[in-house]
């Protein structure tokens, strides 16, 4: 690659950021994410131009497919999934680099017939031997995946060319297993080689809560303890755990989803302004707020886990996550996770932070709200402030992606009375109807080696220090507590934030 | 929901506005620009439906300005304003606001306008047909951040380039730009794939489509080599060649929507082009709204200076099927780099002055 293109201009802001000669090589390819994430994302992608000519697209799978089966299933994936219109000349571009490698795991033969297909395509398709491996595979055959790319060679990378490693969550189920995951990736791939995705890194309005704190100047001056209450971090699901029974049970909602993206989502909001926007920068801040976590003393009064029982969600009976299928009748899973954390730093030194994340909750709902400190003084009578509460400005991250401010207001009328209002900033109503899948956003950032909206083995490792403990203490001294299907969880969570004087937001 | 005034003014169709907004129950508004479309009556459908396209990707409040024709004195001096409000699902995304102008206010469109600006957000001008000479003089043109031309749908694309040359301002732009920007794309990404220098460049397309001169101006603005503009017959582009010292680097799009690159020692490669809707220019021109400074140098170039003698005339000569340059009379250069350079720096004091 040429790095003096004499018609690449960085005054240039019009010609979008398109990937280099190279190739996506998707293990797995047969899986649900694949079909409904993946290919419509690589479509979508090339649909918007951002793909190199030449790119191409390598499905490895057990099932006895030609190319043209490939090509047939990604075709109809893409015409389902797909968030831009289905164009056939855009179809005729990707379908030249399609091709597919039948074979399991270990078979040997697969992985040289692999090898031979990469060498082929960047004979017939230029891609310049960059290749980016995207491991969409059960945790259990990932070491041999890693090995077996090891043992062919196609981790390699000679000279000007790159490889990657992409690879999905769940990174370990705890520290020990994170560790020795890390060390096995490692061993074969450098640490600039591989990207973890957290597709939550790749939404629109994640990115932005960096853009909100650190392009203005409204907001930054009163994020810190002496005008922040407390924080409250949310992801909600409105669906059981479905077919997922096996991955989910042992598992449960805090491994499932603390760990990883509200960890992330409290890093970027409690971290410190980085020095620049790049990977090392982002990464040093996210560490180091990580780092400063510190868990509650008693973590029996500040920490709840809980099931859901049978009830009624949104109108449907449902029944209880003991009674799903292929579920222990005594599994102590949670489904529900409610924690407090603290963050030793001078900013945040007394704020707590609440993370919580469920299934089969009230509504399907992720957000951050920074709810403040009431007034120091009020000139009003109590009866006039008496329905007005605390000023909260809120991230809603999914779905209806915006935020939300909200603060007191006089009531029309003659008497002194103040209520809460809230003002919205929605996305689809001020900016596009059509953001970019956070996925498209992601595998192109693989293909381009920008590795901002990727966590890196410290921060992972870090999360699973703020977990483990509390995992462990679950485990040892109680049983999950139980709440009906479809409410906001159980009643020890919401006695939890009374006993600090507080309460849950309803999202 | 569509409501209509006739003989009204601008502080009338604020109050419709807001009347409208309670009755259908969205007192909110969050757009981010005002779109005021200038056209005549034949053009008005089409490119109010190209901005409510568009306005799925920028909610917007798009002020369509339709100038009548006045067809006897009498009309002349009398003067009207009808409007027609559309919100909600009439209006798309954001909110409509047709307005005609019969007689002496014509030519004061911009007071009718300024009132129904949104407070505090930019502002973009399009012209679909008869874009004023001098965007930025114009009385409408002066209001906006961004003004939208289209030498397209010009009867004298070349001539009209040349002017938009003389008059730019920071924050014009033409439709005819944002047109080529997926063959730049893929002409910088085939670049970025040879470690090679571009010795001469031929751009292909059919006539009296100005796209084709801008790509040519902007090849020979940054490769700072002789470019060669040849006519065809369509669609639109067809190919862009370049000589490199290791080998010819082709994009060929005769079809107007795929395109072959080949490059040389490296297989050949299919690439789509295709040649997009209105509303998706419009959409482009919307998601940024800061000078240009890549077209205007591509715009200040030149025409004339494409084409430039040695290679072209005898490229011309030579296959005698008059199917060669098709640029205005250019004042005959002797060589094709120094006096270019020279040319150009004649040109300085002028472009400056304009740009002021």
């Amino acid at each position: 690659m040429s790095s003096s293109n004499p018609l690449r201009d960085p005054a240039d802001r019009r010609l979008p950021r398109i990937a280099g000669p190279s190739g996506l090589v998707i293990f797995g390819v047969t899986g649900d994410l694949s079909r409904k994430k993946l290919m419509p994302a690589v479509y979508d992608l090339a649909n918007r131009g951002l793909l190199p000519p030449g790119f191409s697209l390598v499905g490895f799978a057990r099932r006895d497919w030609e190319h043209e089966d490939f090509a047939q299933v990604v075709h109809d994936a893409v015409k389902e999934h797909s968030r831009t219109p289905f164009r056939e000349e855009v179809w005729q571009q990707l379908i030249q680099g399609m091709r597919f490698v039948q074979g399991t795991f270990d078979d040997d033969d697969a992985f040289e017939r692999l090898r031979a297909t990469i060498d082929d395509l960047d004979k017939a398709q230029g891609t310049g031997g960059n290749f980016a491996f995207y491991l969409s595979v059960p945790p259990k055959s990932f070491p041999v995946v890693i090995q077996q790319l090891k043992k062919h060679q196609l981790a390699d990378q000679s000279s000007g060319s790159w490889r990657r490693a992409v690879i999905e969550k769940p990174f370990g189920h705890d520290l020990k297993s994170a560790e020795e995951l890390n060390a096995i990736v490692h061993e074969v791939f450098a640490p600039d080689q591989v990207f973890r995705i957290d597709h939550y890194l790749g939404k629109e309005t994640v990115q932005n809560i960096l853009a909100l704190r650190f392009a203005n100047t409204m907001f930054e001056p009163i994020w810190n303890r002496s005008y922040v209450d407390h924080v409250q971090i949310t992801m909600a699901e409105d669906i059981g755990i479905g077919g997922r029974a096996g991955y989910y049970d042992g598992i449960g909602a805090a491994r499932d989803v603390i760990q990883n993206h509200l960890l992330q989502l409290l890093a970027l909001t409690a971290m410190e302004e980085p020095a620049s926007f790049d990977a090392d920068a982002l990464a040093a801040e996210k560490t180091k707020v990580l780092g400063a976590v510190r868990l509650p003393k008693d973590l029996g009064r500040d920490t709840v886990h809980a099931q859901y029982a049978a009830g009624w969600q949104g109108g449907a009976k449902v029944i209880g996550y003991l009674e799903e299928d292929g579920i222990d009748a005594k599994s102590k899973t949670d489904t529900y996770a409610a924690i407090k954390v603290g963050i030793d730093n001078r900013r945040w030194a007394g704020v707590p932070f609440y993370l919580r994340t469920g299934k089969r909750l009230g509504r399907r709902v992720t957000e951050i709200a920074v709810v403040f400190q009431r007034a120091p003084h009020s000139p009003f009578d109590t009866t006039a402030t008496e329905e007005l509460g605390s000023n909260a400005i809120v991230i809603r991250v999914q779905p209806d992606e915006g935020v939300t401010v909200r603060f007191g207001s006089k009531v029309p009328g003659t008497s002194m009375e103040i209520r809460d209002v809230s003002m919205d900033f929605a996305y689809g109503e001020s900016f596009t109807e059509s953001s970019p899948e956070a996925y498209e956003r992601l595998i192109l950032d693989v293909l381009l080696g920008d590795a901002n909206l990727f966590p890196r083995t410290e921060e992972v490792e870090l999360s699973w220090k703020i977990l483990d403990p509390i995992e462990e203490y679950w485990d040892k001294h109680c049983v999950p507590a139980r709440y009906p299907a479809g409410t906001w969880g159980p009643v020890e969570a919401d006695e939890m934030l009374e006993r600090d004087g507080r309460s849950w937001r309803r999202p | 929901m569509k409501t209509d005034l006739t003989d009204t003014t601008a502080s009338k169709i604020n109050k419709a506005l807001v009347l409208g907004r309670r009755a259908i129950g969205t007192p909110a508004i969050g757009m981010v620009l005002t779109l005021v479309i200038v056209t005549d009556e034949e053009n008005a459908y089409d490119a109010l439906k190209a901005a409510s396209d568009a306005a799925h990707e920028h909610p917007s409040r798009t002020l369509v300005v339709i100038k009548r024709v006045s067809r006897s004195p009498r009309d002349r001096t009398k003067s009207r304003l009808d409007a027609e409000v559309r919100l909600g699902a009439d209006a798309g995304t954001g909110e409509t606001i047709v307005l005609r102008l019969y007689g002496d206010v014509v030519d004061h469109a911009q007071s009718v306008v300024l009132p129904l600006l949104l407070p505090d957000a930019p502002v973009v001008v399009w012209w679909p047909v008869n874009a004023p000479l001098d965007p930025a003089g114009d009385p409408l043109g002066a209001l906006a951040q961004r003004r939208v031309t289209d030498t397209y749908a010009c009867e004298e694309p070349i001539r009209e380039l040349a002017a938009r040359a003389e008059a730019y301002a920071p924050g014009d732009t033409d439709l005819s730009w944002t047109r080529i920007t997926p063959w730049r794309s893929m002409l910088a990404a085939a670049l970025d794939q040879v470690d090679c220098e571009v010795r001469s460049v031929e751009v292909e397309g059919e006539e009296y489509n100005p796209s084709c001169e801008l790509l040519a101006m902007w090849l020979a603005d940054r490769l700072d080599v002789p470019v060669q503009r040849t006519a065809s017959e369509g669609p639109g582009l067809t190919a862009v060649r370049m000589d490199t010292d290791c080998g010819p680097v082709v994009l060929d799009r005769a079809d107007g929507s795929l395109a072959t690159l080949s490059v040389k020692g490296q297989p050949s490669r299919a690439v789509a082009l295709k040649r997009r809707e209105t509303a998706e220019l419009i959409a482009e021109e919307l998601r940024r709204l800061d000078p240009d400074d890549t077209y205007a140098s591509a715009l200040r170039y030149g025409v004339n200076r494409l084409n430039a003698p040695g290679t072209s005339a005898k490229g011309n000569s030579g296959d005698g099927d008059g199917d060669g340059a098709v640029a205005v009379p250019a004042p005959v250069e002797a060589a094709a780099k120094a006096p270019a350079k020279e040319a150009a720096r004649e040109k300085a004091p002028v472009k400056k002055a304009a740009a002021k």
